[in-house]
């Protein structure tokens, strides 16, 4: 038994390796393309839809709502990045089921490697929104003497993702493979399915906590041309 | 170690394609495809729109005909009823007036009637009257009537005024032709004789005499020359009474018709 999949190797060259959550990562994102290949071929502009389309468009429209409520008015813009982060790690998380499979999600690389994806994400837009300027002084709200802990927050939040999905699948995975070994019958089935959940609603928490961020870093100062803006109003 | 930072690498290029790959296959035809529905539907609901505008500006104008159609009409109607009201009152008092007319036509008509069938029977009877005293007096006609008569006639002849006795000669002497006598019997020959001796007394020796009988002179006797004429009989003094009978019966006709005109007016 091991903690992560990591650990399971199938070709190492150095520094180079090819684990096992790397062969499921690309196993994900092949089954997520195909999928999306195959869906999107026949996408109709009718008021009809197929099935398939009125699922996919539900999902994509849903996420765009869950955004657009965080705060975030052009959804679009996050839709990629976000969007993207919630079908990944809830695929990672639905393909549990499938017997073999080890979710990518379990091990602590892939999680930092996506808080870091977050870590990143976060000036990126906060710059490309306010400026480099507007962004870093946001840093030195309400007060300069706040900066240190805002990066320490920063840092920590980052972490905090990182270790949280971490820990809730690696434990997931961890809990069915212990009870495979006890009670190898119906309750594992019973596991896996709260695992689902578990994992859907980690899934969910991830993406919202990335756009949640994203927002912050957005929304810290408005930019000037709609302060003038509101000024016109008013007058 | 938990981490392995290769594999962190790893992981994020993965993610990074990954989002590529999503953005590629997945949301930009999905947002397309949505996008553009929702333009259709847009265009679609825009067009109803605009349907529905337009029938209700149909439906606006086609209530605003049909109520300026049933004012028109309830004029028409209106204005017709009147017409026909006044053109029966006009028809009626024409009717009316032709009823009158008519009426005062029968009227006059049964009065003229009346006033014939009265005339008629007056004159029935006077006929009747005639007859039945010509009837009685030839009846009663005798010789010796006829003698008194033809003395008579011959007493007048023999004092018959100048003037009258002159144009019965110049008519003679005009175109010389007989002299007819007329009576309702044959004369007895004393009587032809004396009655040629007045005759030629009264207008000359020469005067040729044509004796006739007549039986519808009644006791008398007519003296005819080419155009002028003397007579003298009970006939003559029955058409004199007849026609002043005749004369009586027309006046009192005409004050009868003095009541029906009054009635009518």
């Amino acid at each position: 038994m091991h903690l992560s999949p990591d650990q399971v190797i199938f070709w190492q060259h150095g520094f180079l390796k090819l684990n096992s959550t790397i062969v499921m990562t690309w196993g994900v994102m092949f089954v997520l393309t195909m999928s999306s290949i195959i869906i999107t071929q026949n996408l109709s502009t009718e008021i009809k839809l197929s099935h398939w389309q009125n699922l996919l468009e539900i999902v994509i429209t849903g996420i765009e709502k869950q955004i657009e409520e965080v705060g975030l008015k052009e959804p679009r813009k996050y839709l990629g990045f976000l969007g993207t982060l919630f079908l990944f790690v809830g695929t990672a998380s639905i393909f549990t089921i499938i017997p073999g499979y080890e979710p990518p999600t379990a091990s602590l690389s892939t999680t930092a490697s996506l808080a870091l994806c977050v870590f990143v994400a976060v000036p990126f837009f906060g710059v490309k929104q306010q400026g480099v300027g507007g962004y870093l002084k946001s840093y030195m709200k309400p007060t300069f003497i706040m900066l240190p802990f805002n990066i320490i927050s920063e840092l920590s939040r980052t972490l905090a993702l990182a270790v949280r999905l971490f820990g809730n699948m690696m434990s997931g995975a961890m809990i069915v493979a212990i009870l495979l070994t006890i009670t190898p019958f119906v309750f594992p089935v019973i596991m896996t399915l709260l695992g689902l959940l578990t994992g859907a609603v980690q899934a969910y928490i991830f993406s919202i906590l990335a756009a949640v961020y994203i927002a912050a870093a957005i929304h810290t100062q408005k930019p000037k041309a709609q302060i003038k803006t509101e000024a016109q109003v008013k007058v | 170690m938990l981490i392995d930072w290769f594999t962190v690498l790893a992981q994020a290029l993965n993610f990074l394609i990954l989002v590529w790959l999503m953005k590629r296959f997945l949301y930009k035809p999905v947002l397309n495809a949505i996008d553009t529905r929702e333009k259709r539907i847009a265009a679609e609901l825009f067009n109803a729109d605009q349907k529905k505008n337009d029938a209700q500006k149909m439906s606006d104008d086609f209530n605003r005909k049909t109520n300026e159609f049933d004012d028109q009409r309830a004029t028409l109607f209106k204005k017709t009823a009147d017409e026909a009201q006044t053109e029966c009152g006009h028809l009626l008092n024409e009717a009316k007036k032709s009823a009158d007319a008519l009426t005062l036509k029968r009227m006059e008509s049964l009065e003229n009637e009346e006033k014939t069938l009265k005339q008629a029977i007056s004159r029935r009877t006077q006929a009747e009257v005639f007859s039945i005293v010509r009837k009685t007096l030839t009846d009663l006609g005798s010789a010796s009537l006829e003698d008194q008569v033809i003395q008579v006639f011959n007493k007048k002849l023999h004092n018959l005024g100048v003037e009258e006795k002159g144009k019965l000669v110049s008519s003679l002497k005009a175109n010389p032709s007989p002299v007819i006598v007329r009576t309702s019997t044959s004369l007895s020959p004393a009587l032809r004789t004396s009655t040629e001796t007045a005759i030629k007394d009264a207008f000359g020796a020469n005067t040729q005499i044509q004796f006739e009988a007549s039986p519808h002179l009644i006791s008398g006797i007519e003296l005819t020359t080419n155009e002028q004429k003397l007579s003298w009989s009970i006939e003559s003094y029955l058409r004199s009474l007849e026609k002043s009978v005749d004369e009586l019966l027309r006046v009192e006709p005409k004050s009868q018709n003095a009541k029906p005109e009054a009635k009518t007016q």
